[in-house]
């Protein structure tokens, strides 16, 4: 548990930060937070020769509504989120999900960017964002570009991120008054990533469900937006039959992998349970 | 008198003695970061080292190839087997009688066992240096599974031991066979069962799991070439046994040996036997004459010093259909991984395991043990329990609960059915036990009562119904559990490490101004030593516990004992302190009868002094007769007022308790609730009754984390899957239940101040609890045995096992 040999730069600009990424190549990586790299360097699944810093960027913090939506500096740490008053207020969910992340500690030093660019699927935020329909700020040696969190993710910690691109900010656009959320997350212990998790957004009208949105955390290589079960429940009033159609569509996309939280088969089965829980919760506080 | 005079309450309460809730003194410098660990141990020049440690459970060492890493900038040497072999080190003895590989001597048995030691400036060079180390492996098949550990093809995991038919304890029956124990009269135990009208049989699983210490194994050795003296700082439970060992197997004389076991943040049984590291250690300061340092990772300790438990229990119990028992017949298959690196007394393979007959009057009982060789990591210790007890008190409270459930009858009253009566102690076990003293029967009412234990289960009979009727999707189990313990190892008629007898001992030395140093053979590792074993002294002999000074640790200064663990201080230290501090109070008591000018005999103990009977006006305070020990002694005494005590205990102590833990499972997801957890117990004697809590809540919480998830696996090829807190869980405040305390007081009758031990209880008793709980909760759905670990998952797939869930 001891990391390989780095050296560490710290630039204090978004440009300064991508030329030294271009220029080191392969062999350099931004460094936020450090609560995923460090653990992986530690154990030597990750020995890159740079650490770039970005906490010496100034801009790349902070957060502020433009609009209808909400911009997030990729360096706003998950405490920062749990701070603001504009994320209560505007995307309560961002709230309750960040809650669920490991601890205060982590939660300190753990920042947006990181948990959204590492691309691990047992990550809690890539999945909410996708369910917000948030796109992602990338600055590169070619510029500037928008991309969805839904086009973002490949592959477990494969991302479309290019060589020498930063991911700059987080766009979410501020969900309907009077709209519903939950985000429902089994774990075996506060600091575990999720056995399974389930994110929804929805809308109601007239007691029926009106708009939903749903996605899923760790039961695939990627973070998924499960539609089929959304659209399931779109127009009922979240009897048991319609909860029980979204849960087993929802359960159909999902391919986790067997590990110490359990089975396949259990964490598929949990997933939909997950499901069905989040859209219960969710329904309750629609307005 | 005068206001000023104080009461006897007040004299008594300024002792701070037994009995009083007094603040840990240990805890100032804990608190505030100031403790004094093995890894604060830095000396000028200080190397440190690191393994090179095998990806594969099984395979021939083909080659090691150092070659790269000696190239490692502040890479100095990189030693192996090889260079071991030139100092006979290669291989060392365990505590259990077997042998065990230091560095990979032609083959490795275990994932993750030491291969090579690296030695380095620093410890990221050294670290640098493992990464180059080249080895090559031809992987051989490797041996998970303890129930295939003697087929007849079973690969042969011990080489070394080719052609060997006996081991440390006995005929071996299979080139993977360690040893067979057997204890107690087969003959009439079969007898029984074949009289039984009842009878029940079941395989009750103790996982392999690990005690986990936050602070992991380390030390730091400085051979000191001039003095030819050896200095190692060390996480040591028994630092003494650690000097005798190095003096046996390093050839270097004893009295060259200086072992310091600094602060211990936490030991739980983990640092009880001797590792590798240190071995290799202490072999690189030898060659390099410079210290060398050797810090132990978290992968490194859940995946290769000592695990726990790992024991296979068929268990069974015969019984009259009206619920008396009539006997007990277990016979366990032991998993010791590679080596059998159990830290037990020498004569006892499986340890004390045949307390297994537990709190009930067994007339009669068969127990059969054999150990046998896995390609896993080496053990296992005694996970914060007297040794394989744990074991014991898991197989036969579940098994109560188990023949319960065949009887129809609740659990709560089979047990009360065939508890020891009080009158029956001093009571002999079936299977050879003195058990010293118990009130069990008052101690399961109290619980009884003060839980509502009617009231839970008629809720229980309430919510099976509503479960029934498909109202909830809850199920409710109530988890009895009653212990007994066997602690205080123990008396030399049956007890040794190595050939050197069990016992504790006390050196106490008062000086002039009523203050004193006392030392002993323990050594605590968080158990609060410093605060309660000054609260004996004080009692005993009047001086205020704050003018105790406590020193454990430094084999140099303290007198020779066998260490802390197995809940053996309290028992057998304890009773060395009362001892030593009853010999400097018989000394007292002379100088105070020759200052007060009276006889002896016409004197009395009266808190913190001696006064003249009859003349209560006539008094000399402990503290004066110590100013009176160093220049008015009795002509022809000599000066000074110490005292040494070796004690060796007359017999084994006895704790128990009474248990409950009422849990909720949600069946669709496995998770769980504890909703309420009470324990009552019994340690005899009660020295800091907050001291006492704290230990209750600590093992509770560790009993909790092994019934619930705590487990160290291996998966079907040998990797071990749970190397680190994220996969081996480690509860947080958020996740620990609870806890109800409470007490009932059964003194030891032969132990001086009736002090029975109270550590390990919890752990012991806890296990069981959890266990039963969940069982119970699934019985009405037709579940007779549940194996542990209880985590979500696998309580899901018992409900869905049980056609609970679809
Ligand atoms: C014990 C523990 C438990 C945890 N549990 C959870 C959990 O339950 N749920 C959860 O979501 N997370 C969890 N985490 C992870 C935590 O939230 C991390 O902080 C987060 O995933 C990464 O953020 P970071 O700022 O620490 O990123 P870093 O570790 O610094 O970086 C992570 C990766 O992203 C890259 N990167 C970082 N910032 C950028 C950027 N702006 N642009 C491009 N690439 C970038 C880095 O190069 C690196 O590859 C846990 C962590 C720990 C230690």
């Amino acid at each position: 548990m001891i990391p390989g040999s780095f050296s560490y730069h710290r630039p204090a600009s978004v440009a300064d930060a991508v030329k030294l990424l271009s220029d080191l190549g392969e062999d350099a990586r931004p460094l936020a937070g450090g609560h995923s790299l460090v653990p992986m360097m530690k154990l030597r699944l990750a020995s890159p020769a740079h650490l770039i810093d970005l906490h010496g960027i100034a801009g790349l913090k902070g957060i502020r509504r433009d609009g209808n939506n909400l911009l997030i500096g990729a360096m706003t740490t998950q405490h920062d989120l749990l701070e603001s008053q504009e994320v209560a207020g505007s995307v309560p969910i961002l709230c309750e999900a960040a809650l669920l992340i490991a601890d205060p500690q982590v939660r300190y030093r753990g920042t947006i960017g990181g948990n959204v660019a590492n691309g691990d699927p047992g990550n809690d935020m890539p999945a909410l964002m996708m369910t917000l329909g948030a796109t992602y700020r990338l600055e590169g040696p070619q510029g500037a570009r928008e991309v969805a969190a839904a086009d973002f993710y490949q592959g477990a910690y494969f991302t479309i991120l290019e060589p020498g691109e930063i991911l700059t900010s987080v766009s979410v656009p501020v969900p309907a008054a009077g709209h519903g959320y939950a985000y429902e997350k089994l774990k075996r212990k506060v600091g575990d990533y999720a056995t399974a998790a389930a994110a929804v957004v929805l809308t109601m009208a007239g007691g029926k469900v009106a708009t939903c949105t749903i996605g899923l955390t760790n039961v695939h290589e990627t973070p998924l937006l499960a539609v089929d079960a959304a659209k399931a429940v779109i127009g009922t009033s979240l009897d048991a039959a319609a909860l029980k159609k979204a849960a087993s569509a929802a359960e159909a996309i999902m391919s986790p992998a067997a590990d110490a939280r359990g089975p396949v088969e259990y964490r598929k089965h949990v997933g939909g349970i997950m499901v069905t829980r989040a859209l219960q919760r969710a329904a309750t506080k629609a307005t | 008198m005068n206001d000023m005079t104080p009461t006897r309450e007040q004299r008594t309460a300024a002792l701070e003695g037994m009995g009083c809730k007094r603040k840990r003194v240990e805890d100032v410098r804990f608190t505030q970061g100031k403790g004094n660990y093995v890894d604060d141990v830095k000396l000028p020049g200080m190397l440190h080292g690191d393994f090179v440690r095998s990806p594969h459970p099984h395979a021939r060492v083909k080659s090691i190839n150092s070659e790269e890493a000696l190239k490692v900038p502040g890479v100095l040497a990189v030693i192996t087997a090889e260079t071991l072999k030139t100092v006979n080190l290669a291989w060392m003895p365990t505590l259990a009688g077997d042998v065990q590989m230091v560095l990979a001597d032609g083959k490795v048995l275990f994932q993750n066992q030491e291969v090579a030691f690296v030695v380095a400036t620093d410890r990221y060079a050294a670290d640098d240096g493992v990464n180059k180390v080249v080895v090559e492996y031809e992987p051989l098949p490797p041996l998970v599974d303890p129930f295939k550990s003697m087929d007849p093809d079973a690969p042969v995991l011990r080489e070394d031991l080719a052609g060997k038919t006996t081991g440390a304890h006995g005929p071996r029956k299979h080139h993977n066979h360690i040893f067979e124990w057997k204890v107690g009269d087969k003959e009439l135990t079969d007898a029984a069962f074949s009289k039984a009208e009842v009878a029940i049989k079941e395989m009750i699983s103790y996982h392999r799991t690990h005690p986990s210490p936050l602070e992991t194994c380390q030390c730091v050795c400085s051979f000191d070439k001039v003095k030819g003296e050896l200095t190692i700082w060390g996480t040591f439970q028994a630092p003494h046994v650690i000097r005798t060992v190095v003096s046996l197997i390093a050839k270097l004389p004893e009295q060259k040996i200086h072992v310091i076991a600094p602060d211990i943040g936490g030991g739980f049984g983990n640092k009880v036997g001797a590792y590798p590291g240190y071995i290799c250690a202490a072999v690189a300061s030898i060659v390099t004459g410079k210290p060398v340092k050797w810090v132990e990772d978290r992968i490194e300790n859940l995946t290769a010093t000592s695990f726990a438990r790992d024991y296979h229990m068929t268990t069974e119990i015969a019984a009259t259909r009206d619920g008396k028992v009539t006997g007990l017949r277990v016979h366990v298959l032991a998993d010791h991984g590679a080596f059998d690196a159990c830290a037990d007394p020498s004569k006892w393979p499986a340890g004390f395991f045949n307390i297994v007959t537990g709190s009930y009057d067994f007339p009669t009982a068969h127990l059969a043990v054999d150990g046998v060789y896995t390609n896993k990591a080496p053990g296992g210790v005694a996970y914060r329990c007297s040794f394989r007890v744990t074991e014991a008190a898991y197989c036969i409270e579940r098994a109560m609960d188990i023949m319960a459930q065949k009887l129809n009858m609740d659990p709560a009253e089979l047990r009360l059915k065939n508890f020891i009566k009080p009158e029956q102690f001093p009571y002999h076990s079936a299977l050879g036990w003195e058990y010293d003293s118990g009130d069990y029967h008052t101690a399961m009412r109290k619980m009884m009562e003060t839980t509502g234990y009617a009231a839970l289960r008629k809720e229980q009979a309430e919510k099976r119904e509503a479960f029934r009727r498909g109202e909830t999707r809850e199920i409710m189990g109530l988890g009895v559990s009653f212990f007994t313990e066997i602690v205080g190892a123990g008396p030399s008629k049956n007890c040794d490490i190595l050939g050197i007898a069990m016992f504790d001992s006390c050196e106490i030395r008062m000086h002039p101004t009523g203050a004193g140093i006392a030392r002993m053979g323990t050594k605590s590792q968080g158990q609060g030593h410093e605060t309660t074993w000054a609260q004996i002294i004080a009692t005993e002999i009047g001086i205020p516990a704050d003018n105790i000074q406590v020193e454990e640790g430094n084999t140099d200064t303290a007198p020779y004992g066998l260490g802390t663990y197995g809940s053996r201080s309290t028992p057998v230290a304890g009773a060395a302190i009362a001892m030593a501090a009853r010999k400097i109070k018989a000394k007292a008591q002379m100088i105070a009868a020759y200052k007060l000018e009276v006889h002896e005999d016409d004197l009395e103990w009266d808190i913190d002094g001696f006064r003249v009977k009859g003349l209560p006006e006539r008094t000399m305070s402990m503290k004066d007769i110590c100013w009176a020990a160093y220049n008015s002694v009795p002509p022809g005494m000599e000066p000074g007022l110490e005292a040494v005590s070796y004690y060796d205990p007359p017999n084994m102590t006895y704790p128990f308790g009474a248990y409950l833990c009422v849990m909720d499972i949600d069946v669709d997801t496995g998770v769980y609730k504890v909703r309420r957890f009470y324990a009552l117990d019994d340690c005899g004697t009660r020295i800091n009754p907050m001291i006492i809590e704290g230990q209750v809540h600590g093992g509770l919480t560790e009993a909790f984390a092994i019934a619930m998830g705590q487990e160290i696996r291996y998966d079907d090829d040998g990797n071990v899957v749970t190397g680190s807190f994220m996969d081996f869980f480690m509860p947080t405040a958020v996740e620990t239940p609870h806890w109800e305390t409470d007490f009932t007081v059964t003194p030891s009758p032969h132990h001086p101040i009736g002090a029975k031990g109270v550590g390990e209880s919890p752990n012991v008793g806890g296990v069981p609890a959890f266990s039963n709980a969940v069982n119970d909760a699934f019985s009405f759905l037709g579940a007779t045995h549940i194996q542990m670990p209880h985590d979500y998952w696998r309580n899901w797939k018992a409900a869905k096992d049980l056609g609970a869930v679809a």
